[in-house]
């Protein structure tokens, strides 16, 4: 229980951190001219294809005690980052960030560009426009995002493993629960949990296909 | 005539703009004009294609001209040589698109008061109601826009670009689709509305009973330049430019008769000479049955010695070469269809076609080349 509980505070403090950094990075990659783009996008869509152990072992590397990120945190905090909480959230940033962008850029693409050259000639800047049209009007892609990445952490294995280790009550996620309980042959105990994480999985995914499929909409659509 | 370069009086409109646009099909484009819009309605007439959107996004500042100047109310809005470019948020200039791009997540009333951004909230209530009631549609207040009609949401959109009392109201085509009778109820309340506030208005339409039904004055667009300017009457039937197309270069010029308009296309049909010979030309401002004149430059027109398929081009006609003259590097074809063309070839092309004079072959015309000639 006290992995599921800290498995869902990780993905819920992650889900939160890669809305608020995924809104500026999906809004500059939907409407940015630059020609050079696709290097972002490409960096941004890594962590669908790279193996959760390639960027685990990195990203325990840059934690370290001599890593530059170890060595910044502990200049700033008294302890390393490498096998904490914080560590954890760190790195699952990291791994769950498409699945947190690419709804996003999806969503930002969407919509109608007249009604951004509308909003501009009533007088909105682009700070404006992004609160009252854009955002609104792609809310079914910021649900998809935060659940998205919600869910994605919750199940993750390979970059919890590599950066957090397997500390009850620290980092000790539920799916490192499971292996644990398979490696010591409780079945029993592992079945428990891995039907928790499948009845969450579902729910979460009908939520996203619902809203994209508009069952349920926030306005009224024609 | 320019009043860009010097003084500008009132509530005017004034707008010197050249901008090059370059089409998918690599053939570019330039508009280059200069216009002036007094208070009351302007017609910016013109086929698709004119340049008559761009020179509205220009003014409202969604784009930027590689030269010029713009001013309304006397404000410089625009000025390449001081390096002045207004962003369209702080222009007040109102812009109605043609799919009137209300916002489909905000009632009637929020599409109203978005622009509304520094006011105090009951004189946002004030100016709302008040423009609600102007163009009557102060029971939709709490309706999307998806809920009510299409003439209904073009109220919406012009009560929403007027509320915010603009220097200028610019309208792309925005009553299209609806019926006469609708679309002068609409236009009597903008009248109404304006007879206070005294502003330029710029009208863009292709179609020509809106330029006789709506406009004090015209300025016809024609390929990115104004063709003319002045009464509806005056423009419409603008006295024939036959000698300066023939100074322009045009080697081709036949008289036509117009068949039919299709002003969803911006072409019309168009009979050549008495000839059975068809082609489309794009839309001008005249009527089926009227006589037209139809100018082609030489070096626009392709032969070809088998009939062609698969081309964009829309007029394929044939006929037989009735002499090859060669001129300098370039061979002169005149070529019987009925009615006789003069197309420009390489004398590599005449090798290679094997053409001489009897010879059979189709002439291809793209609809844009056929330049009409009032």
């Amino acid at each position: 229980m006290e992995a599921l509980l800290l498995s869902m505070k990780l993905a819920g403090c992650v889900a939160a951190i890669l809305l608020l950094i995924g809104m500026p990075v999906a809004y500059w990659l939907a409407y940015s001219n630059w020609r050079g783009k696709f290097l972002l996008e490409s960096v941004v869509a890594l962590p669908l294809v790279l193996p959760p152990t390639v960027l685990g072992f990195y990203a325990l590397v840059a934690m370290g005690p001599r890593g530059p990120l170890g060595k910044l945190w502990i200049a700033l905090f008294g302890h390393g980052l490498a096998f904490t909480f914080g560590g954890l959230i760190l790195a699952s940033v990291l791994y769950s960030f498409p699945f947190a962008v690419q709804p996003l850029i999806a969503s930002f693409e969407g919509v109608d560009r007249k009604l951004l050259d509308a909003s501009a000639v009533l007088g909105a800047g682009s700070l404006r426009t992004f609160w009252r049209v854009i955002l609104p009007l792609s809310l079914p892609g910021l649900i998809t995002a935060v659940v998205l990445s919600f869910a994605h952490t919750l199940g993750e294995f390979g970059v919890v493993l590599m950066v957090g280790g397997n500390l009850a009550g620290v980092t000790r996620t539920v799916s490192i629960d499971i292996y644990d309980h398979v490696q010591s042959l409780e079945y029993s105990e592992a079945n428990r949990m891995a039907l928790v994480l499948l009845v969450i999985a579902f729910a979460v995914l009908s939520v996203v296909y619902a809203v994209n499929r508009r069952v349920w909409t926030p306005w009224a659509a024609k | 005539m320019d009043a860009v370069g010097g003084e500008v009086n009132g509530a005017m409109l004034a707008a010197r703009i050249r901008k090059e646009r370059h089409r998918a099909d690599a053939s570019s484009f330039a508009l280059d004009v200069s216009i002036e819009v007094s208070p009351g309605i302007t017609i910016l007439f013109g086929a698709s294609g004119a340049g008559k959107s761009t020179l509205l996004d220009c003014v409202a500042g969604l784009a930027a001209p590689e030269e010029g100047r713009i001013l309304a109310a006397g404000e410089v809005l625009f000025d390449s040589a001081r390096g002045i470019h207004v962003p369209a948020p702080k222009r007040r200039i109102a812009y109605v698109f043609q799919t009137l791009a209300l916002f489909p997540h905000l009632s009637v009333e929020e599409n109203v008061a978005y622009g509304l951004i520094h006011l105090r909230e009951e004189e946002k209530r004030e100016r709302v109601g008040a423009i609600l009631e102007a163009f009557r549609i102060e029971k939709l207040r709490k309706q999307k826009p998806g809920e009510i009609s299409g003439g209904e949401r073009q109220r919406v959109a012009l009560a929403r670009s007027l509320v915010t009392e603009p220097r200028t109201l610019l309208l792309d085509e925005p009553l299209t689709g609806l019926d006469t009778e609708l679309k002068a109820a609409i236009v009597d309340d903008l009248r109404a509305w304006n007879a206070a506030k005294g502003i330029p208005i710029l009208y863009v339409t292709h179609n020509r009973e809106e330029v006789n039904a709506l406009g004090e004055r015209v300025i016809a667009l024609d390929n990115g330049r104004v063709a003319s300017a002045g009464a509806p009457m005056e423009v419409l039937d603008a006295p024939r430019r036959k000698r300066l197309a023939q100074a322009a270069g045009f080697e081709n010029l036949l008289s036509a008769t117009v068949l039919d308009l299709r002003e969803a296309d911006g072409v019309m049909r168009v009979r050549l000479g008495e000839s059975a010979c068809e082609i489309e030309v794009p839309l001008g401002y005249a009527a089926a049955g009227s006589r037209v004149q139809v100018a082609v430059r030489a070096g626009d027109i392709l032969l070809a010695t088998e009939r062609p398929h698969g081309l964009s081009a829309r007029n394929v006609l044939e006929g037989s070469i009735i002499s090859l003259e060669q001129r300098g590097t370039m061979v002169v074809a005149r070529v019987d269809s009925g009615v006789t063309f003069v197309a420009h070839i390489t004398p590599g092309a005449v090798r290679s076609l094997e053409l001489m004079a009897g010879v059979h072959v189709w002439l291809v015309l793209k609809t844009h080349s056929c330049h009409l000639v009032d």
